[in-house]
């Protein structure tokens, strides 16, 4: 089997007083969705932080593609090829959705304060290509070109969190983390938003590394599921093997039920 | 109304002025703006020099300010570098468009290198550090005689293009437009391109922007540097202007003018920018005239004008900060919008 | 010829700096009351001491009034002013960005300068000696009686409000209100009063501060200007301790007096600003503040 694109060996991440990661060791292998499963609490956000690099563990590494990038930071992160949402999402207000997708292309373009001023020539080209690209791949993929020009305060919370996933996409990452991305939403946009992830990994081969809380969610589209309490790995496997886990039932429901039965 | 007002091509939606009717209101203006020397006398174009050199230096502000969310207590200290500059270089016969881009440049230094330990730090922070820039450069301009001369200030030579000597304001006009024209321009293209974006992603949320890819110190900087390069040139324009200069022009309180420009204007736009510099040219000579009337009556009343100024400042921040957030570009755009939809109301 | 160190004119200079140091806890203490309590960064601090120096003035020196009366008069005037101010600034203003309100703050301080200026004049006044004048004379150093007992009136003012946060009912509901207004409006505490609570004591420590330092020194409107030099002490002490705030005033007073003896008048005037930016430099969140960790 082909290393995994994405790694965590033996993470462990305190904040004063606080453990939030105890020694948790992953893998996400390429073009698979893996899904973080866990109790509120549980560490799920904290590992995505220090994966995104805004935490430096205390012990441990984060691998990527097979380079240790544990001592990089967040930005040096994103030019490699990491993506990532956020739990509240994390749109830029003061813009509109058209320059929030745009600045997922940031790594990508070479402008420069003075080219940028001057704009005719180099700058204007690589804006025209970023703008053919992103309507093409992105916007026409999520279905958001009716709202390209609208401020992103005044869009419902569902398209805003499809902004936010188009801004990940535009960055054509290699590997997209996605932090609670069907949260509050309802049916509808719950089985949309599961049929663009499917499309990013099955037509882009993208790997996704996903944080839910909808069980149904995650036994239908994952082909891994890691299961975090208390900062630790208590089960992992495929959703099926997950779903029966004694250790698993009993962080969620306490009892002998399967996880995810009903859904 | 507006009428048929669609895009036919990305290029066209992505222009700062897509359609017609915009174009040509840009030429009549373009137009209106070259002759006006010709029909106003020499005290309107004296306001208008001082209306183009407030807008490059407003613009700087609202680089730093308004769209990077830097807060600059500073920016009147930094025209002064540029001001002294320019006077130093224009003594020794420097031509005068070198001077400006040397006058900006060092300024953009210098803001480089009081951004460099205070922008790693949040807002509060990078505000104090520019109102100590703000005293300690102004105690430099007083005390370092041989390059500043000191409280007596220091003389500009006139300025020259080509050889031809701008002795008068009118002739400066010719000058100061083209250059706050092409610096507005310049910076309204920022936001056109990736550079710009970062700034608003670093006002907005700025670990989004570092997930994206941004590495915020070394753009923060880039946003500073810029704000300062326009106070710098501003500054150097100032000094041609006036012919002279000293240190009592550099204030605290022309830093909070430029404050008040910017957010009366409409932080974080250009066409705010323009708005807010021709308001708050305004407003002191709107006040003079009030004093001038009132002391027909008072005599005193013209201890007060400073005070006045420095009241009439905060007081436009305040209630344009409560009332009207986005400045007077807001109460323009409500305008322009019942002017499409017209004859219907929304 | 006096070959040794001057020993005791560096305990006096030492002396005096520790002094001095209490005044400016004392301003910063307001300006951290407000940042706890509101989340607030106060620039106008230091026209709230113009505001009790001047009202002051107005009150004992113009009207004539007896000390006794005026005293209280003026700090009810100032704690009314500045309920005002959050009503009518702060509160409209809750919500927006920190920079917003930072601004906002800015205005404040210009247009209260402003005003002051225009309305009394910029000319010096001289106010009434207010504290015990006669010095004190440990050993061989001389301390002005006023100094001396500005640092005791700070101290028990500084103590006051300390033991008043943490044991008073009102003061619990303030601090809670401060850390988390959500939780606090759900067990019935009312917010929107303990915040105008809040700027009004700090609008009365401001002006006490302001009311002292005038009758040392002299009434004009350069006060406003001191309280940038309180800056440094808000910075050094981190934004919203307590305890650093009187450390920290110690410390810059200690430093201002010692420069000022030693490097000359001349660079007394920058030595706030340098001091600022020194610190800024070295330990941008202060000696004792909290380190903010963003939730993300």
């Amino acid at each position: 089997m082909a290393p995994p694109v994405l790694q965590t060996a033996d993470i462990h991440l305190g904040f004063g007083g606080i453990k939030a990661l105890s020694g948790v060791t992953l893998a996400a292998q390429a073009g698979q969705i893996t899904a973080i499963i866990g109790p509120n609490g549980a560490g799920k956000t904290s590992l995505f932080n220090a994966i995104s690099g805004f935490y430096k563990p205390q012990q441990g590494r984060v691998v990527f593609e097979g380079r240790d990038i544990t001592g990089q930071g967040p930005a040096k992160r994103a030019a490699l090829g990491l993506a990532r949402t956020f739990q509240n999402v994390a749109l830029f207000r003061g813009m509109s959705v058209l320059d929030n997708i745009k600045l997922g292309g940031h790594t990508r373009l070479h402008a420069n304060p003075l080219s940028a001023l001057w704009y005719l020539g180099p700058a204007r080209r690589e804006e025209a290509a970023l703008r053919r690209e992103i309507e093409r791949e992105v916007i026409d993929f999520l279905e958001i070109d009716h709202v390209r020009n609208q401020s992103v305060a005044s869009l419902p919370y569902g398209l805003q969190k499809r902004v936010e996933l188009a801004r990940a996409l535009a960055m054509r990452p290699k590997v997209l983390m996605l932090d609670e991305p069907v949260a509050g939403m309802n049916r509808e946009e719950t089985e949309d938003m599961a049929r663009f992830i499917l499309d990013i990994q099955e037509e882009r081969g993208i790997t996704v590394l996903l944080i839910e809380h909808d069980m149904g969610l995650v036994m239908d589209i994952s082909n891994h599921v890691v299961v975090l309490n208390f900062g630790m790995v208590i089960g992992e496997g495929t959703p099926a093997q997950v779903r029966h886990q004694s250790d698993v039932v009993r962080a969620y429901l306490g009892g002998t039920a399967t996880v995810g039965a009903g859904a | 109304m507006r009428i048929g007002d669609f895009r036919a091509s990305y290029a066209q939606d992505e222009a700062l002025w897509p359609t017609r009717v915009q174009q040509s209101c840009l030429v009549a203006l373009a137009v209106a703006l070259l002759m006006l020397p010709l029909g106003v006398n020499g005290y309107v174009v004296g306001l208008a020099c001082m209306v183009g050199i407030h807008c490059i230096a407003a613009a700087g502000l609202n680089i730093m300010t308004g769209y990077t969310g830097l807060i600059s207590l500073g920016h009147a200290a930094f025209m002064g570098v540029g001001c002294y500059a320019a006077a130093w270089a224009a003594q020794r016969g420097v031509p005068t468009l070198l001077t400006l881009l040397w006058a900006g440049g060092l300024a953009a230094l210098l803001g480089i290198v009081v951004g460099l330990p205070s922008l790693r730090i949040k807002g509060l922070y990078l505000a104090v550090a520019t109102l100590a820039m703000q005293f300690l450069l102004v105690y430099v301009f007083r005390e370092w005689d041989s390059v500043t001369g000191g409280v007596r200030g220091v003389n500009v030579p006139n300025a020259h293009i080509l050889g031809f000597e701008l002795l008068n304001d009118q002739r400066m006009y010719y000058l100061i437009l083209p250059v706050a024209a092409l610096m507005l321009v310049g910076a309204r293209n920022l936001f056109r391109t990736r550079v710009g974006r970062a700034f608003i992603a670093i006002r907005d949320k700025d670990i989004s922007a570092e997930v994206l890819g941004i590495d915020l110190l070394h753009y923060k900087l880039a946003s500073f540097a810029l704000g300062s390069f326009y106070a710098g040139v501003a500054g150097a324009l100032l000094g041609y202007f006036y012919r002279a200069m000293t240190p009592e022009y550099f204030t605290l309180q022309l830093s909070i003018f430029y404050l008040a420009a910017i957010i009366v204007g409409g932080l974080g736009s250009m066409l705010g920018t323009i708005l807010g510099a021709v308001f708050m040219t305004l407003v002191p000579e709107i006040l003079r005239a009030i004093v001038a009337l009132v002391a027909q009556w008072a005599p005193r009343a013209t201890e007060v004008l400073s005070p006045m100024q420095q009241l009439v400042f905060g007081l436009l921040i305040m209630g344009f900060l409560v009332f009207e957030p986005h400045g007077l570009l807001e109460i323009w755009r409500r305008l322009r919008r019942s002017f499409h939809l017209w004859p219907f109301r929304s | 010829m006096n070959t040794g160190f001057d020993w005791v004119a560096l305990a006096e200079y030492s002396a005096i700096g520790l002094l001095s140091g209490g005044l400016l806890a004392l301003v910063a203490l307001g300006f951290v009351l407000i940042y706890k309590g509101t989340g607030v960064i106060n620039f106008a601090m230091g026209e709230f001491m113009m505001l009790g120096a001047y009202f002051f003035y107005t009150a004992n020196v113009m009207w004539k009034l007896p000390t006794v009366v005026a005293l209280p008069l003026t700090l009810v005037a100032v704690a009314l002013v500045a309920a005002l101010i959050e009503r009518v600034l702060l509160r409209p203003l809750s919500g927006q960005p920190v920079i917003s309100v930072l601004m906002a703050t800015i205005g404040l301080a210009s247009a209260l300068h402003g005003g002051v200026d225009a309305l009394w004049g910029g000319n010096n006044y001289e106010m009434p000696a207010l504290l015990p004048r006669k010095p004190l004379t440990p050993g061989d150093i001389l301390i002005p009686g006023q100094l001396f007992w500005s640092f005791v009136l700070a101290a028990f003012v500084i103590a006051a409000f300390t033991l008043y946060f943490r044991y008073s009912k009102t003061g619990i509901a303030m601090r809670a209100a401060a850390s988390d207004p959500m939780t606090a409006y759900v067990l019935g505490i009312d917010v929107r009063r303990t915040q105008a609570l809040t700027w009004m004591f700090a609008g009365v420590v401001g002006a006490v501060a302001g009311i002292v330092v005038a009758s040392m020194t002299s009434l004009s409107p350069a006060l406003g200007g001191a309280a940038l030099g309180v800056l440094a002490v808000i910075i050094l002490g981190g934004l919203d301790s307590i305890a650093g705030a009187i450390v920290a005033g110690l410390i810059v007073g200690l430093i201002e007096s010692l420069t000022a003896a030693y490097l000359g008048g001349k660079v007394r005037d920058i030595v706030p600003y340098a001091t600022v930016l020194i610190i800024l430099l070295i330990r941008p969140y202060g000696l004792f503040g909290t380190r903010q960790i963003e939730r993300l």
